[in-house]
């Protein structure tokens, strides 16, 4: 009976503030439509930074005539006594021009009759930031200034390291741009819809003191409200759901096939996203009313 | 000089004239005013020691120009402002020992009709006057019996399913009236109920009155309209300047008059 009773207020508010209520339902509906094509933008940004990030490498060339068992020395050294490193992969010459010629150079190496490629250990650090010290303790500094490898069958370390920079500081700039904005945008969503809620709150203000004169306490008047939030919270929910459901289909989809960015690997799926953006609109709505109404109701 | 207006404000308000409670409390009263001062934080006195106790059944008219303090006393009884001094008991309940939250409970028990009628302007009649049930737990079957009784009671059968806006202001009046009354108060406390109504029409509210104020209700009724009420010869408490300078039964006061002579009387007080 009671809850009967609110959901009818509720729907009964509805229906006679018809032109708030939907400026609330269309604020909602914005909100979420913005919001859900921003979170996966956001993600796919920052996933690949990480991704340019991961390619961050060390690359340790090793001397044209190494035995097997210098390789596997200098193998064990970079892999158990190096700190900071993650992953090691062996490229050994045979598959150095095997790749080549998959990226269609054979015929130059063919040319030279003999294989130029040296063996390769390809070292990931654990962290991109590592990378300085993996070099470093693969070929320290001497004090003459020149670098020194630490094994005799190391020909070089490479690290690559004008490259390096450049993706570590232009990475971290485009996370904490994109973070900023995505706490801007949650703020401006929060104030937009809890003030579209005070206005439609307002103009029923002398309601609610006719409610409190009458006797009625203060969650016997909220309840309604609160219900009516969390249908004005669905309705703009769905709705742009249903939206953003139909662009993913017709538009993002298709165009994901062509494009590495809208293809990056770890944005969030989209049941997730539907439900974490439902999940906020009702919350949100909800929350707006049951606390504005506080102002309104001491009398 | 903003900031030395804020200094005042927040200044400890000068304290109030020592005043002592008068008198033990009136035992049966419904509603007893001991020495009751209001300040209002702007610095007006409101109400300054009134003292007056009105007895279950009574109808009680209460006068004053406007500003003399005739809402002051309303808006007390409805607790919606608390007394800076001196105590007020309704239905032998202090009302100082109510709290915020218990304040509702309290409201129940009244029945208040306001000048400005204050109906819910979404509702029809019939849901304005069921609200009043639903408040205080009214089931449906409740209020299926009791809300189309009332509304016979104040003559709007035929208007059950309008909306406030469409009514005349008698008709909303009354409206209010019925809602005030829906829950059988032991009071009902009318602040200015006439005021925003038509000489002939105000009659029909008055006689409404009498008539609820016949089955046993205490009946308060502020008005400003002193020739008036000089004339129906009831008890009349008459304040001025936030105190009460006169309170007495009238006349050739009866108690015992019909409904249409009562109205007969108000009628007379127009012409």
């Amino acid at each position: 009976m009671r809850f009967g009773f609110f959901l009818r207020e509720a729907l009964r508010a509805l229906r006679r503030n018809a032109v708030p209520s939907f400026a609330a339902v269309a604020t909602v509906l914005v909100t979420v439509l913005v919001l859900g094509v921003f979170i996966p933008v956001v993600q796919a940004t920052t996933g690949a930074a990480n991704e340019i990030r991961s390619k961050v490498l060390v690359d340790v060339y090793l001397k044209n005539d190494v035995s097997a068992a210098d390789i596997d020395r200098v193998r064990k050294i970079v892999e158990d006594d190096t700190p900071g490193v993650g992953k090691v992969q062996f490229i050994s010459k045979q598959q150095a021009i095997r790749a080549e010629r998959e990226a269609g150079r054979g015929d130059y190496y063919d040319l030279l009759g003999t294989n130029p490629l040296p063996d390769l250990l390809r070292v990931t650090p654990e962290r991109p930031e590592d990378i300085v010290e993996v070099r470093d303790a693969l070929a320290p500094v001497s004090p003459s200034g020149q670098r020194t490898v630490i094994d005799s069958s190391i020909d070089e370390v490479k690290d690559r390291k004008e490259n390096t920079d450049k993706i570590l500081s232009a990475t971290r700039v485009v996370k904490l741009t994109m973070g900023l904005l995505a706490g801007l945008l949650a703020l401006a969503s929060l104030l937009l819809v809890a003030n579209t809620i005070r206005l439609s709150m307002y103009a029923r203000r002398r309601e609610v003191e006719v409610m409190k004169l009458v006797g009625a306490t203060d969650w016997f008047i909220r309840w309604p409200f609160v219900i009516e939030g969390v249908l004005v919270g669905a309705l703009g929910g769905i709705t742009a759901i249903l939206l953003l459901g139909v662009v993913k289909v017709s538009l993002v989809d298709p165009l994901a096939k062509d494009f590495a960015l809208i293809a990056a690997p770890d944005t969030m799926n989209f049941p997730l996203l539907v439900a974490v953006l439902l999940g906020a609109a009702i919350a949100v709505s909800a929350l707006g009313s049951g606390v504005s109404l506080r102002r309104f109701l001491r009398v | 000089m903003a900031a030395t207006e804020r200094h005042i404000r927040r200044r400890p308000e000068p304290a109030a004239p020592r005043q002592r409670v008068v008198g033990d409390p009136v035992p049966g009263a419904v509603v007893d005013f001991r020495s009751v001062s209001k300040k209002y934080p702007s610095g007006d006195m409101g109400l300054e020691d009134a003292t007056f106790a009105i007895h279950p059944g009574e109808f009680v008219f209460l006068v004053g120009s406007t500003g003399s303090g005739k809402s002051t006393i309303m808006r007390l009884l409805i607790k919606e402002i608390e007394p800076s001094y001196g105590s007020i008991a309704v239905a032998g309940r202090d009302l100082s020992e109510i709290t915020r939250r218990k304040i509702p409970y309290y409201r129940r028990n009244l029945g208040v009709v306001f000048q400005d009628f204050k109906l819910l302007p979404n509702r029809t009649v019939y849901d304005n006057v069921a609200y009043a049930l639903q408040v205080t737990g009214g089931t449906r079957r409740e209020v299926r019996q009791k809300v189309p009784d009332i509304l016979r009671l104040t003559g709007l059968s035929t208007k059950l399913h309008n909306f406030p806006d469409q009514l005349s202001g008698g008709e909303q009046q009354r409206v209010s009236v019925a809602r005030a009354f829906v829950n059988h108060p032991p009071l009902l406390l009318a602040d200015e109920p006439t005021g925003n109504l038509d000489p002939e029409t105000s009659v029909g509210i008055m006689q409404l009155l009498y008539r609820i104020n016949r089955t046993g209700t205490t009946v308060v009724v502020a008005t400003h309209d002193k020739a008036m009420v000089d004339r129906m010869r009831r008890r009349v408490i008459e304040v001025s300047h936030g105190r009460v300078v006169r309170d007495e039964k009238t006349g050739g006061y009866t108690g015992s008059e019909t409904t249409r002579e009562f109205g007969a009387l108000w009628r007379e007080g127009l012409e």
